[in-house]
């Protein structure tokens, strides 16, 4: 068994939703990943917050995010097991995060665990 | 209490508190020694009582015997008193003036530290539970088998080895320092919620064993809540857990011990006073900021303690359980929460979630299959069902399968 | 304490093919730089390195080779550190190795989901 990253990109970090809209999400969503993990293919997940994200670059250059000419922000992850990425893929497909207009979910094979990233 | 019941009674509550302290006293290499000098006071009041009366205090009585046999076996064995008791000595000047400790607090503290050693990584998780039982609930050995469903060969095999393996590692008898303090809390968790499940799901006719397995492991549970070392939110979830499970412990079997499932359950049989303790419990637990699958649990068993079937409550339930699965797997835990899932967002949505779960050696997995399609596609319920009567083992299961098929 | 998730993000195309020393000297940059923070005892986790191709699943299960076609950036791995504030979080991103070679790390507070 493998294991994949499936990584939330929202197309548009400044867009704001509703509280009733957030916590329709924040179901799916538990429902989404309770599903995977019922069948024992769930190693772990996190949100990421969109609020006072930062990036860090060469010569201690920060800035805030989104990030550089796109708007596109990781708003979480969650890494999966899965025999193959066509596997990797079926568990994002139900991912509520593709409701969202423009939004995707990007699917990664995690390298062999080894000292280096 | 007359007689012939005052000693087994005394056997069980006090067999284990001599057996910690004199345990703690001699160190993990002599608890044989220390069982020994327990049984034997027990031995003496069998043989005295009947002759010379009760005495006025029967467990002071107790204790004072327990006491001059651990002095003497201390004076008498050189070779104890060369290489063991030195430490004793050392410490306390001399084998007359040893102060053999049955305070109360003592008694406490020697148990919990026991527990500790007892509930050591080095040993199996099921030897553990097997010296919980004797060490520290008194169980005797045919009551440990009978309660584990095995037999007695097996468990005394499965206790000297696992004392052996104590001795060899030379675990201390003590409260582990506060830099693991957590982890090792952890496996004593394990152990008592492992202990408190062989008693409220053990397949024993024996009720009155079962009900004691789960006293004693909410007993322990209790110690260890109550103690300063060890009085973290975490052991208050477990706690509160136990209480809200041991409350339907009456209403779940009928006379003949057939099992009643949740739904068909007489609430009135709930015992109010557990759910509110476990509430009460409940309420401390929250206090920390991490959530155990413990507070997970015993939040799922407070919303089963409202018998009303509302959205709220299975929806509170659904989203319990996804928390549960992604701190630990269980197959159970997949089937209740596909269960509340049908609860929450309906059947069709369930089957979808259902067929994916490919438990296909569970009966249970079948049983809900068969649930969650009756009313949908009957016959599709009725193969389910059929196919969780050829993987039942039980004859309680089997019963409850074949009544489902019964009013289809 | 909080939990901060860094994502080391840079063109993958764009590396120079190093000896294998280079290679090396790179490895233990990483390696140097992972633990420092865990001997400040702030990993949380040491994370992972992710393969270099993969897939995008958009609406309407679309799936598309990836990571990503419109930018030329993709993410490389992660790692989680415990710090106090943003600011602990950004000055124990400084030190990545990755900024040498024009990469940068995106500094992210965690959420239980």
């Amino acid at each position: 068994m493998k294991e994949f990253i499936l990584i939330f990109r929202h197309e548009d970090g400044h867009k704001v939703a509703s509280p009733e809209q957030i916590q329709i999400w924040m179901k799916q969503t538990m429902d989404w990943v309770g599903g995977i993990a019922a069948q024992n293919k769930f190693v772990e997940g996190n949100g990421l917050p969109f609020d006072d994200s930062r990036v860090v670059w060469h010569n201690n250059v920060v800035t805030n995010g989104p990030f550089g000419d796109i708007k596109e922000t990781i708003g979480g992850y969650i890494i999966v097991k899965a025999n193959s990425v066509d596997e990797a893929v079926e568990f994002a497909k139900g991912s509520p995060v593709l409701q969202g207009d423009g939004n995707s979910v990007e699917v990664r094979q995690i390298a062999q665990r080894d000292s280096i990233h | 209490m007359k007689q012939p019941e005052l000693i087994p009674h005394l056997f069980r509550t006090e067999f284990r508190k001599i057996t910690a302290v004199l345990c703690k006293l001699f160190g993990i290499a002599h608890i044989e020694i220390a069982e020994d000098i327990a049984s034997e006071t027990f031995l003496r009041a069998i043989e005295t009582w009947p002759y010379k009366g009760i005495p006025e205090n029967p467990t002071a009585w107790l204790y004072t015997v327990a006491k001059n046999k651990a002095k003497n076996y201390i004076r008498r064995d050189q070779v104890f008193t060369g290489k063991i008791a030195s430490q004793i000595k050392h410490t306390l000047s001399g084998i007359e003036e040893i102060e053999i400790d049955l305070s109360e607090q003592n008694i406490t503290d020697s148990q919990l530290q026991m527990l500790f050693t007892i509930c050591h990584p080095s040993i199996s998780t099921e030897a553990q539970i097997g010296l919980a039982l004797r060490i520290l609930c008194g169980f005797g050995i045919d009551e440990i088998a009978n309660a584990l469903l095995t037999n007695k060969e097996t468990i005394n095999k499965r206790l000297f080895r696992a004392k052996d393996k104590l001795r060899t590692e030379k675990v201390k008898i003590e409260f582990p320092g506060a830099a693991e303090i957590n982890k090792r809390l952890e496996t004593v968790l394990t152990t008592l919620y492992l202990l408190f499940n062989e008693g409220y799901y053990s397949e024993s006719r024996d009720t009155v064993l079962r009900e004691d397995l789960c006293l004693e492991a909410m007993r322990l549970t209790y110690l260890l809540a109550e103690n300063e070392h060890t009085s973290k939110p975490v052991v208050y979830a477990l706690l509160s857990l136990m209480c809200f499970q041991s409350s339907r412990f009456e209403a779940r079997k009928n006379a003949n011990g057939e099992m009643i499932l949740y739904q068909d359950q007489d609430e009135t049989l709930w015992d109010q006073e557990l759910i509110s303790k476990g509430m009460y419990f409940l309420n401390i637990s929250a206090q920390g900021d991490k959530i155990s699958k413990y507070h997970l649990e015993a939040s799922i068993a407070y919303w089963h303690t409202i018998k009303e079937d509302t959205h709220e409550k299975w929806e509170n339930i659904l989203q319990l359980f996804n928390q549960l699965l992604q701190i630990e797997y269980s197959p159970i835990a997949a089937l209740n929460r596909t269960y509340a899932l049908s609860k929450a967002n309906g059947k069709a949505a369930a089957i979808i979630e259902a067929e994916k779960l490919g438990l296909t050696d569970n009966h249970f997995y079948f049983t809900l299959l068969g649930e969650l399609y009756k009313g949908i596609d009957d016959d599709k319920a009725r193969k389910n069902f059929q196919k969780a009567l050829s993987l039942a083992k039980t004859q309680t299961d089997k019963q409850t399968i074949q009544k489902k098929i019964d009013i289809l | 304490m909080k939990d901060f998730l860094l994502i080391y993000r840079m063109n993958y195309d764009a590396i120079p093919v190093g000896t294998p020393e280079q290679m090396a000297a790179m490895t233990k940059r990483w390696m140097d730089w992972i633990a420092e923070i865990a001997a400040k005892n702030k990993l949380a986790d040491r994370g992972n390195r992710l393969a270099t191709s993969g897939k995008v699943v958009r609406a309407d299960n679309v799936v598309t080779n990836g990571p990503y076609t419109e930018i030329k950036e993709s993410i490389g791995g992660y790692s989680m550190v415990k710090a106090g504030s943003y600011d602990e979080a950004i000055e124990l991103a400084k030190g990545c190795p990755i900024l040498s070679v024009g990469g940068n790390v995106e500094v992210r507070e965690v959420s239980v989901l």
